[in-house]
């Protein structure tokens, strides 16, 4: 037994020695929300003295962090609510009803995702510009729900396929109609998966920086564009920032960490069970 | 009255084409199983009866009427699926439930309907459980009585024990022959193993590469299989074959001349069978017996003591080998010489191209049926 | 029974020949997704086509009508064009190498039994859930800042020179924020993988008497062959248009040392209003893609739709 626990004992240390070398930078960003502005940047750096909560109230006292939280919210839910919406029937057809062309659509589907957004950014901004839907929520949404679009179609796809045929062959015996074996059977089944393919759309349509530093400004701007705009003069601030940062990142980093089994088993796109 | 016809089925994915053609009468109340090595079709037709898969060509007719573009749940069949298929999301009563509640029949009724079937199934303590929290049995018995709860025409069955252990598999196959009697309802079961098609059965339907090869009672297809292919599928251990050359025909009969010089007369219709002609001997290992005159020589190469029965495995020189059942009492040993005795009573006759030749006496319990007891009204 | 004898002889008058399985109608079911997709891929792209042969600069609105290839023209000899192809490329390698290399070994370690091995995995996956803008600022004022940076600090105390990141190495450092931010992504899918494989073939490796390092290489790589492919699919479809990071460290610099294909567009439409010369940088950036895609859809998107 000896061996095994002293071989145990080094994995420990070196798993655990790489765990907090990756996760430093978020720590260090943690650590200093608590400081003072004066010892967040002093050299030789100050670990944690006399913590403060000093950071958070400026941040909340900047109005506009709640309206640029708001944002993100409302965005990242919106446009993932969208994207599942138009996603389940397709997803649901590929997954039961395969033809010849299935595989050749989800393929498709999956290089439209590839096509870089710089590349039709002009005829966007300048489509924004002339619907007016430049600096808005609504405009936001509808870009993220369609650059999600094929990956949400591809894990339901995953997920749906995952669904026993018997069940939903049953169900066709006990006389569901289409739209019953939908709601009454699929749906409950896939729950797990349907909410682990939200998140991971929330995810990226909260972290997405391209389109909300393009596209909006100020009204409509989500907290990448928030974060970003510390990057200018006010990076000075670097305590506040930290706490920003923080805020801005903890809920869903949380919402990660809870889903990160299922979120995982849907990104591999099936090809590891 | 659920009568079942089937008229030059086929089906066909693509160029390949699975069902080649099915003809087929299942009658009222009749416990019909299809049986055949995996990938024979048996349970595409299956599903194809219950409306799952389409039909490429042909007829089925559902007490006479055709039902070919019926939807399944408007066939009035229920299936029970090898791996049950229970709404995993729901209890046992509204799994049994589900089709009613489709059907919008009231919520009365429906939970009348289910404690009925689960008084039948003794699955009254577990209706309020969920599926996984259930044994493979219990599953087994849910996916039944969700079932019987439709009040079906016809049962389907595909596989229905394959998932459950050899002991439960016994059980459920006594219960499923209580259950038929009990509900005196028309039953097509799928099955790759023959004990079950055997002990279940009214009418086994052998199936193999898309065709039937032969249909018939239990004891029909084991006393008289129409071909070489139903002679070795029925029957465990299988059905020992010798090529032998016709010496003699007669009336009475067929006069082969066995590998080792003997001479046997198997009593057979002989048709167009002569002289010279290349047969296959089918005989039985139970119609087998170690003994002092027997026409075979062989060498014992493996002995399986079974307890009741003994199971010889002969090497025949230049032949191969030959299972013998012996009684569990036989003190062979292995590479014991033993001399074989053969009943031509109990042997068959297959010609070149494996077709049965028919044998001279109809076995009394070949055509032996099951008495069907009439429901009242 | 009526609608059953009128199904019946309708059944009966068609010729019944039909191939397949249930012959369902899915397009009401799959048409949004695809005319929705079909429209984002084609409109703008053909826009971009469009504009990309005008003179379109929203400064000089006086200028304009058919440029023929002069964008292009100005595009191809513009020596920015080739250095920002050559980041991007650069940037998609290293950070591919980076995060499928460490992402590997970090998996075999984390399939070991260690104590609070579940604590530790959230940490090491946290990155991936952190937005680029706030990961770029971490790196940018905390860690590598030349003055109040933590590695400044830690070079001084060794003794050694103060490395100004992204004054000296530039590209290098965005290379290493964006490989941090993706190493999580590939550590979780090699980990699933790796977990994904059969005990018992392990065991019956470890009676053949395979060590830790056969082990890994015979048995544990090739079954991440498919793990690997989706990583640098997934990875190569995000890395192609890194912008964020570049954005909020260097905006590209100094001079073009930093800028990939997409910042070099965003510079040329935004900051320049040429809309005609973004244009073509755009539908360059969109060649660019396809050959990447067409490649990877060859070697492994097929694999992995099974």
């Amino acid at each position: 037994m000896h061996p095994n626990t002293r071989s145990k004992l080094w994995l420990t240390a070196l798993g655990w020695f790489a765990a907090l070398v990756i996760f430093f930078p978020i720590l260090w960003m943690i650590l200093t929300s608590f400081k003072t502005e004066i010892n967040a940047i002093a050299t030789p750096p100050v670990v944690l003295a006399a913590p403060t909560l000093e950071n958070y109230v400026a941040v909340r006292e900047r109005a506009d962090y709640i309206h640029f939280a708001l944002n993100s919210i409302i965005i990242s839910f919106g446009a993932t609510l969208l994207a599942t919406l138009i996603a389940v029937p397709a997803a649901y057809a590929m997954a039961f009803f395969p033809g010849r062309r299935t595989k050749d659509l989800l393929l498709w589907m999956l290089s439209t995702k590839m096509m870089p957004a710089v590349g039709v950014l002009i005829p966007i901004y300048l489509l924004f510009r002339d619907l007016h839907a430049l600096d808005t929520r609504w405009g936001l949404i509808v870009v993220y729900t369609l650059m999600n679009l094929p990956i949400v179609v591809w894990m339901l796809y995953t997920f749906f396929k995952e669904v026993p045929k018997d069940i939903l062959e049953a169900g066709r015996m006990d006389g569901a109609k289409p739209k019953q074996e939908v709601w009454m059977l699929l749906l409950p089944l896939s729950l797990p998966g349907i909410a682990s393919t939200a998140l991971l759309s929330i995810i990226l349509c909260w972290n997405e920086a391209f389109w909300s530093l393009n596209l909006t400004s100020s009204n409509a701007a989500p907290l990448t564009t928030f974060i970003a705009s510390f990057s200018a003069p006010e990076g000075l601030f670097w305590a506040k920032l930290s706490a920003a940062s923080t805020v801005a990142i903890a809920p869903i980093l949380v919402f990660g960490w809870m889903s990160q089994r299922q979120l995982v088993r849907g990104l591999t796109f099936g090809a590891v069970k | 009255m659920s009568t079942v016809v089937l008229k030059d089925i086929r089906k066909s994915f693509g160029d390949v084409q699975v069902i080649k053609g099915v003809d087929l009468a299942i009658e009222d109340r009749e416990f019909c199983v299809f049986v055949g090595p995996s990938g024979c079709g048996k349970s595409t037709l299956l599903r194809m009866i219950a409306g799952l898969e389409e039909i490429t060509s042909g007829e089925l007719k559902i007490d006479g009427e055709q039902v070919n573009d019926v939807p399944p749940a408007e066939r009035g069949l229920a299936m029970v699926f090898q791996t049950y298929a229970l709404y995993p999301h729901m209890t046992v009563a509204d799994n049994m439930a589900f089709s009613l509640r489709l059907a919008g029949v009231s919520k009365e009724e429906r939970y009348q309907k289910v404690r009925d079937a689960a008084r039948v199934l003794q699955l009254e303590p577990l209706l309020e459980r969920k599926p996984k929290e259930l044994s493979g049995g219990q599953r087994q018995r849910v996916a039944i009585g969700r079932a019987i709860v439709r009040e079906p025409r016809v049962f389907l069955f595909d596989e229905p024990l394959s998932n459950l252990d050899a002991a439960l598999r016994v059980q459920m196959r006594i219960e499923l022959a209580r259950l038929h009697e009990h509900l005196n309802a028309t039953m097509i079961y799928v099955t790759h193993d023959q004990v079950e098609a055997m002990t279940l059965a009214d009418k086994i339907v052998v199936l193999q590469g898309g065709i039937v090869e032969q249909a018939g009672t239990p004891l029909e297809l084991y006393h008289h299989p129409r071909n070489l292919f139903v002679a070795g599928f029925i029957g465990s251990p299988k059905m020992n074959f010798l090529n032998c050359t016709v010496s003699a025909v007669e009336a009475a009969g067929a006069t082969v001349q066995l590998p080792g010089g003997a001479s046997l007369t198997v009593p057979v219709h002989p048709g167009p069978l002569k002289a010279g002609d290349q047969v296959t001997l089918g005989v039985r290992p139970e119609h087998l017996r170690p003994s002092e005159t027997g026409e075979l020589q062989a060498e014992v190469m493996v002995v399986e003591r079974l307890g009741g029965e003994t199971f010889l495995y002969c090497q025949l020189a230049g032949v191969g080998m030959l299972v013998v059942q012996a009684d569990g009492e036989v003190a062979t040993q292995v590479h014991d010489r033993i001399a074989i005795k053969l009943n031509p009573v109990n042997c068959h006759l297959f010609t070149a191209d494996g077709m049965a030749v028919e044998r001279a006496i109809r076995h009394p319990l070949a055509d032996l049926r099951r008495p069907v007891a009439r429901k009242a009204g | 029974m009526a609608t059953q004898t009128s199904t019946s002889s309708a059944a009966t008058a068609l010729p019944a020949k039909r191939v397949g399985r249930r012959s369902v109608n899915t397009w009401p079911l799959l048409s949004p997704s695809v005319i929705l997709l079909f429209l984002w891929m084609i409109v703008p792209l053909a826009m971009t086509l469009w504009f990309s042969f005008q003179y379109y600069n929203l400064l000089s609105p006086e200028v304009a009508g058919f440029a023929g290839w002069d964008n292009y023209s100005y595009l191809l000899t513009d020596p920015a064009l080739w250095t920002a192809m050559i980041n991007t490329l650069y940037l998609v390698f290293w950070v591919l190498v980076i995060t499928v290399g460490l992402g590997t070994l970090l998996a075999v370690l984390f399939d070991q039994e260690f104590y609070g091995r579940g604590v530790a995995r959230l940490l090491a996956i946290a990155p991936f859930f952190v937005m680029p803008t706030v990961s770029a600022l971490i790196w940018k004022n905390m860690l590598m800042h030349p003055v109040n940076g933590l590695f400044a600090f830690f070079s001084r105390s060794l003794g050694l020179p103060v490395i100004d990141f992204f004054t000296d190495f530039p590209l290098t450092s965005v290379i290493i924020i964006v490989a941090w931010q993706w190493l999580p992504f590939a550590l979780l899918i090699l980990l699933t993988a790796i977990q994904s494989l059969d005990h018992e073939q392990k065991e019956a490796a470890r009676m053949d008497g395979a060590g830790p390092f056969s082990m890994f290489f015979f048995i544990i790589l090739p079954h991440l062959a498919r793990a690997i492919s989706v990583v640098i699919m997934i990875e190569t479809i995000f890395l192609l248009s890194v912008f964020a990071e570049i954005y909020v460290t260097t905006s590209g610099g100094p001079g073009l040392a930093s800028t990939n294909l997409a910042f070099l567009i965003y510079l040329r439409a935004l900051r320049e209003y040429d809309v005609g010369g973004a244009s073509a940088g755009g539908v360059i950036a969109v060649i660019l893609a396809n050959i990447v895609a067409i490649f990877l859809v060859r070697s492994i998107a097929k694999n992995i739709a099974d």
